[in-house]
């Protein structure tokens, strides 16, 4: 059941030096929804997720999080209010281990849970299990992307941001990661904003969506909604499909 | 034999010194990609702060066991020298953190000349003596090792056992070497970057007063002066074991300790710095990431 509203963001800026990627962007997250946002390629969609822990920093524009104001807030003091990412890129940690990435994603717990949660994303990614002890940057492209969704799961997050988290990985997995997804989202009420270049499967999974197409979001509505939409359709539903 | 085992004893002996040091310059570039110029007058600060404390205890207390002096002057000294470059990091490194790369080393060369002015015209320009603490020399089949050569294995090997844990089981380390990978994935996960960057710093620090401690018991003398030449070998003593890498800064400096007291027993004491800097030379043409140092090439 989807609740109050844990994230919004309001209006928000951003830019790299002079070049504008968010134009005054506005998104809002209820507590227990899964909300997709789809975008062409540079449309600012990892930007909008990067601002959100302030890095960059919004220029202008309010992000709220659970009542707080983390506008301006340092970005390890975002990641304290438990909202995790797994950002673009991965960023699996080149040098440690699989374990140790895990460890990282758990000190937002302090550690509390680890024993328990790192069984519970070993279950949903058993190829993390056997590669334990192999280093972060010699694991294969869909690996990481599992050890990024894994590490982030470990901060036990109110909020959880997914950048393209079928990115790279076999159609098998993807179908995985997004039943893992709902999964978490149903039983433990996880809510998720995710970026997806896979519009289908992310409105499909999606309580609600967003369109952004050059740091403006353009269009909002249920996943049923925008997968109904003929614009929708055209831009990243068939066209994709040519 | 004998000769040869007793020069490979001497040599270890400054190896162990410059290995201690070595970690803060391999540690900063790790995570703040800078070669901290000043390091080297860090340690030398070090050594000061536990001659100030020598002649303290040697004040007030008729006498005091020597490993009770010792211990006293060590931790007293990795707490001020420590605070030093806590404050040099926040006042001087970190404004300038971001800006363009030679900004940072420009500072840390003022830093280091700052610091080695101060300490000439607070403690004076002339060589500051102690009495020796430990004259204890034994002598085993034609090798003689002195006390204080074992007081200084057994220092340097109880501090990397501590060291290493730190760095590799405790989630401190796990924090300092995440934010020497990737800072901003580090912040993503709740890790605050400027505060393990201080406590780099810090560690640094404490690291080099110890060995300064050691090094004025060894010697029994410091000046002000004393900063530089260690500070370049202990330097020299990084890149050869690969800068960034923290086992290979102690490989490094115990190389470099080697080098220089078998060059000089069997060569020319004169040349014994062109000899170290020349074999540095010679590995990076081979190695140039240095002994243990990791190519620049990753696949991430
Ligand atoms: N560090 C940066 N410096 C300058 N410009 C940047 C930087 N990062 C992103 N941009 C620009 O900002 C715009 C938005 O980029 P962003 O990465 O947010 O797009 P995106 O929607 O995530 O695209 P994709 O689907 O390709 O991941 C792009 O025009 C991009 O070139
Ligand atoms: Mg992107």
């Amino acid at each position: 059941m989807t609740g109050k509203t844990l994230l919004d963001i309001r209006g928000v800026h951003t830019f790299y030096g002079n070049i504008q990627a968010l134009n005054g962007v506005d998104v809002t997250v209820n507590d227990g929804e899964i909300v997709a946002l789809i975008g062409a390629n540079g449309a600012g969609k990892s930007t909008l997720m990067m601002t959100i822990f302030g890095a960059p920093r919004a220029r202008s524009g309010k992000i709220v999080f659970a009542g707080t104001d983390i506008t301006q807030l340092p970005t390890h003091e975002i990641a304290r209010l438990r909202i995790a990412q797994s950002p673009e890129g991965r960023r699996i940690f080149p040098r440690m281990t699989v374990l140790e990435n895990l460890q990282m994603g758990a000190s937002l717990d302090k550690m509390k849970h680890f024993d328990e949660d790192v069984e519970k994303v070993f279950v949903l990614f058993p190829r993390l299990k056997e590669r334990i002890d192999q280093r972060g940057g010699t694991l294969s492209g869909g690996e990481q992307q599992m050890l990024s969704i894994g590490r982030a799961l470990m901060a036990r997050p109110k909020l959880l941001l997914l950048d393209e988290p079928s990115l790279g990985l076999a159609p098998l997995v993807v179908k995985q990661i997004f039943d893992a997804i709902r999964e978490l989202n149903r039983t433990q009420g996880l809510t998720v904003f995710l970026v997806e270049q896979n519009a289908f499967g992310a409105l499909k999974l999606a309580t609600r969506g967003y369109v952004m197409v050059n740091g403006n979001v353009t269009m909002s509505g249920t996943g049923k909604q925008l997968l109904a939409d003929p614009d929708v359709r055209a831009a990243y539903l068939e066209g994709g499909r040519h | 034999m004998q000769y040869f085992i007793q020069q490979l004893i001497n040599g270890l002996t400054l190896g162990s010194l410059y290995g201690l040091i070595a970690i803060g310059y391999t540690m900063v570039y790790g995570i703040v990609g800078m070669i901290n110029f000043a390091h080297g007058d860090i340690f030398m600060v070090g050594a000061f702060i536990a001659l100030i404390v020598f002649l303290i205890l040697a004040a007030l207390f008729y006498s005091v066991p020597v490993v009770v002096a010792l211990l006293v002057m060590m931790i007293v000294a990795m707490l001020f020298t420590a605070l030093y470059n806590w404050v040099i990091e926040k006042v001087a490194y970190r404004p300038l953190r971001g800006s363009f790369r030679l900004a940072p080393l420009i500072t840390a060369i003022g830093m280091s000349i700052t610091l080695s002015n101060f300490v000439q015209v607070t403690q004076g320009p002339r060589n500051k003596p102690i009495p020796p603490m430990i004259s204890e020399v034994y002598n085993i089949y034609g090798v003689s090792i002195s006390l204080k050569q074992i007081v200084i294995f057994v220092v340097t090997a109880v501090l990397l056992a501590i060291f290493s844990y730190l760095v590799n089981k405790t989630s401190l380390g796990r924090a300092q070497r995440a934010c020497e990978q990737d800072q901003k994935m580090a912040a993503l996960l709740g890790i605050d970057v400027d505060r393990t960057i201080s406590i780099t710093f810090i560690i640094g620090a404490a690291l080099a007063a110890v060995a300064g401690t050691l090094f004025l018991m060894y010697y029994g003398v410091v000046v002000f002066s004393d900063g530089f030449v260690p500070g370049v070998k202990a330097f020299t003593a990084a890149v050869l074991g690969g800068i960034g890498s923290i086992p290979g800064a102690v490989i490094g400096g115990l190389l470099i300790g080697l080098i220089e007291s078998l060059w000089s027993a069997y060569f020319s004491i004169d040349y014994k710095d062109v000899a170290a800097f020349s074999i540095l030379a010679i590995v990076l043409i081979f190695l140039p990431s240095g002994i243990l140092g990791r190519p620049e090439v990753e696949k991430v």
